[in-house]
């Protein structure tokens, strides 16, 4: 690999999407949360909510702001580095980024606000149905990125006219075969994360033995969220995995680290593919088993790497092992939550201090699947920066040279580790400081400024943080 | 070829947000360009209470045009961005410092000097890379097969540092006159002493810029030849200036302000006329950049729904908090 604009490119577009993917799959999950947490307010009227309510709405409150910040960014990598991309697959990509652009613009001039700053102001019922569009709101944005990052991973729904990409049904584009799978399959993964932090949180304070109520709370509520998501989730995936089967052979084979096309084909369970050998060392295999969970029989031919032609192959190396990555982090959470479950069930669950330490350490757990998840299917779709349509070398910005890509990569990771660091470190002191008895009803700041909003709250928590406004 | 009324419907949709984005944003980035200017904590305060309501809501006019310049006109936007390349990444870095500027240097004490440089370093940098890309576009974009063939610094020949001087200068302009209208007493009064000063700094740049345009770009004046009709717009532009100072002078509030507006809307005016019909100059035409129909009509529901929403947000933002800023209007 040489270190060209088009790797450098890559590289600085996985960094900023890594840190930006983190944000939304994050306030997606929390506003869902947010809506079933007022919902339940509301029914029973017990304060326990309303309190809980109020402390995931400020670490809400942060993390939209983060992925807004580290979104814009997002925003302006095709034209700069992908322009080549940009301008002949524009037809279709920009109006469906536009589209997600105008549904986070049409959240943030409503219901965002209303959510953050209106609790006084507006009726209970309006408040509860503010908070369950916002949920909706971030779901629709999710959707069209899910559109777009699925016709770059099979195109559908467009001709190609004198070379130029045309758009001839909208309704394959945004409602495929491809998607249809891969939008929910996002979904539960944001849900999941969050519902994993809400269970993390809870068995924090449980451990510290603080804020009991607002803990149980969570941990009840995230432990059954999970529970019931993640089988749903499992049944999501596969079907994800048949979508890339049929229309993917090339990454598919390179998650199971195929090298030879197989009849019947046996499953690499793990083990370490040799990219330069075509083989894989120490590998634990079952055999026929590939054939089971590729087609669903016993003897069925599945495609290796040796059956694509060597242009057209992709790195086996990171769609392996993030494949299992992100599997190995599912089964964790389904352990988690189960076996919470069984605790709680027994009456035990906040007495288990070896399940609290292992709860609370799964709070990273749906971030890495998430983003194990992303690598899988973003360097398995290469050389394809748009799959069979256009090769990810020939939708660079021919302009680039490495001394730019180098120094806006610098730049970005500078800025990034500064910005987003402090982000982080606001959300850990959120979270750690936990639900404070009393929280005064935040004063109304300037604009709809959802960080401020959490400041303004936050800062009567105490810590070193200081109303100064 | 003639362009379609979809096309010109959505290049009337990125002329309005861009002259929208410039008299609205242009004012709090000049704020922020001012903000540099006085050590004094009562008076920074004041400065971001000004436009602490207002800019995130003005910086979403920014993002409309990069949103729509995707869809509607790919390839403008591939080739603007790549031939912005730096003042791109530079404009990203400036806006995230003054956002988290905004939040953060209220929180932290011992951090506060490095949120306040990064405000107004933010501020004049983002203000600087516009000024500059307008230059650099005045001079002329070189493409080759639709995409940008020139270097990664073509943004810094002196033609384009100049005009990214003047955008400076013309931004804080526009800042002063925003902090007379919002202000009162000592920051009022200061912003009204500098108003003069500006305007004729502005002066000065405009006309070596405007000196210098014809011969770096030659195509400007064969352009101009036939459309002499144009020259009112700059005419007009000199009066706002005019406008400005004896607003000033005078101390009417308002004054200084609407007529700030005014000369940015003639500014821009004289652009379109000395662009016209080109997206890139001298390169790409609306026409040739347009997106193909289909796009351009599932595109087309999405923006009449949107932008009266934005249209409605922006006006009730500026509603909400007019007037003076006085004690708890923040």
């Amino acid at each position: 690999m040489d270190f060209d604009p088009v790797f450098l490119s890559r590289i600085q577009f996985a960094f900023v999407v890594t840190f930006h993917i983190i944000f939304p799959s994050y306030t997606i999950g929390l506003a869902a949360w947010l809506a079933t947490l007022e919902g339940m307010a509301l029914a029973t009227g017990k304060p326990v909510y309303r309190r809980v309510f109020d402390f995931w709405l400020r670490v809400f409150a942060v993390s939209f702001g983060m992925g807004v910040v580290s979104g814009i960014v997002m925003a302006f990598q095709f034209g700069t580095n992908w322009s080549a991309m940009a301008e002949r697959t524009g037809p279709i990509q920009g109006p469906l980024l536009a589209y997600e652009s105008f549904t986070a613009f049409l959240l943030e001039a409503s219901f965002l606000g209303v959510v953050l700053l209106g609790r006084a102001r507006v009726p209970p019922a309006l408040y509860l149905f503010a908070c369950c569009m916002v949920a909706l709101g971030t779901m629709a944005s999710s959707f069209w990125i899910m559109c777009n990052n699925s016709w770059m991973q099979v195109p559908l729904g467009h001709t190609i006219v004198d070379g130029k990409v045309i758009p001839a049904d909208w309704w394959t584009i945004t409602t495929g075969p491809v998607v249809r799978w891969r939008w929910p399959h996002m979904l539960l993964g944001a849900f999941l994360t969050t519902a994993m932090t809400v269970v993390a949180t809870g068995a924090w304070y449980t451990l510290r033995g603080m804020h009991r109520a607002e803990a149980r709370v969570m941990l009840s509520w995230g432990l059954a969220l999970a529970a019931v998501l993640i089988p749903v989730q499992i049944a999501v995936g596969h079907f994800t995995g048949d979508v890339v089967h049929t229309y993917q052979p090339a990454k598919f084979a390179a998650i199971e680290a195929r090298w030879k096309t197989q009849q019947p084909a046996s499953e690499v369970i793990i083990g370490i593919p040799d990219e330069s050998a075509g083989r894989n060392l120490f590998a634990l295999e079952v055999p026929r088993l590939g054939s089971f969970i590729a087609s669903g029989t016993w003897d069925s031919r599945e495609i290796g790497l040796d059956s694509i032609p060597a242009q057209d192959r992709p790195p086996v190396l990171v769609p392996f092992f993030g494949f299992r990555i992100m599997v190995g982090m599912g089964l964790a959470m389904l352990a988690v939550s189960w076996l919470g479950l069984v605790l709680r069930w027994r009456g035990t669950l906040e007495t288990a201090r070896w399940f609290l330490w292992a709860a609370f350490l799964s709070f990273p757990t749906g971030f890495v699947a998430v983003i194990a998840g992303w690598y899988t299917a973003e360097v398995g779709r290469q050389p394809w920066i748009v799959y069979g349509l256009l090769r990810t070398r020939d939708g660079v910005t021919p302009s680039l040279t490495t001394e730019t890509v180098l120094m806006s990569f610098a730049v970005y990771v500078t800025v990034y580790l500064i910005v987003f660091g402090f982000g982080a470190h606001y959300i850990y002191r959120l979270l750690r400081d936990g639900p404070t008895p009393g929280d005064p009803v935040p004063r109304v700041t300037a604009g709809s400024r959802p960080m401020a909003f959490a400041g303004s709250a936050a800062s009567t928590t105490g810590g070193d943080v200081k109303a100064r406004e | 070829m003639e362009a379609s009324p979809l096309v010109l419907f959505f290049v009337g949709v990125v002329a309005v947000s861009v002259l929208i984005y410039v008299i609205l944003d242009g004012a709090d980035l000049g704020v922020g360009i001012l903000f540099g200017t006085t050590r004094d904590e009562h008076e920074r305060d004041q400065m971001i209470a000004a436009i602490a309501p207002f800019w995130d809501g003005n910086e979403t006019w920014l993002i409309v045009v990069g949103t729509v310049l995707f869809a509607a006109f790919p390839a403008v936007y591939a080739v603007f961005l790549s031939a912005f390349y730096l003042p791109v990444v530079l404009l990203l870095v400036g806006l995230i410092f003054r956002g988290v500027a905004f939040e953060f240097r209220g929180r932290s004490d011992r951090l506060r000097p490095l949120w306040d440089r990064g405000f107004w370093l933010g501020s004049t940098a983002v203000a600087f890379v516009q000024g500059a890309a307008v230059g650099a576009m005045i001079q002329g974009i070189p493409v080759v097969n639709g995409q940008y063939s020139g270097g990664a610094f073509a943004w810094l020949a002196p033609f384009p540092v100049l005009c990214g001087i003047g955008l400076v200068i013309g931004y804080a302009l526009l800042g002063a006159s925003w902090l007379v209208l919002k202000s009162e007493d000592g920051l009022r009064e200061r912003a009204y002493r500098l108003i003069p000063w500006l305007a004729g700094a502005m002066v000065v740049v405009l006309a070596v810029a405007t000196g210098a345009t014809l011969v770096v770009a030659e195509r400007v004046a064969s352009h101009l030849a036939g459309r002499s009709w144009g020259l009112v717009l700059p005419l007009v532009g000199v009066v706002a200036v005019l406008g400005i100072v004896l607003g000033a002078r005078r101390r009417r509030d308002g004054m200084p302000f609407a007529m700030a507006a005014l000369f940015f809307l003639m500014a821009f005016l004289t652009l379109a006329v000395l662009f016209w019909p080109y997206m890139i100059p001298y390169a790409l035409t609306i026409t040739d950049t347009a997106a193909p129909e289909p796009s351009l009509d599932f595109l087309f529901w999405g923006t009449v729904v949107i932008l009266p929403v934005i249209f409605a947000y922006t006006i009730a933002v500026y509603w909400i908090f007019r007037g003076k800023l006085q004690r708890g209007y923040r």
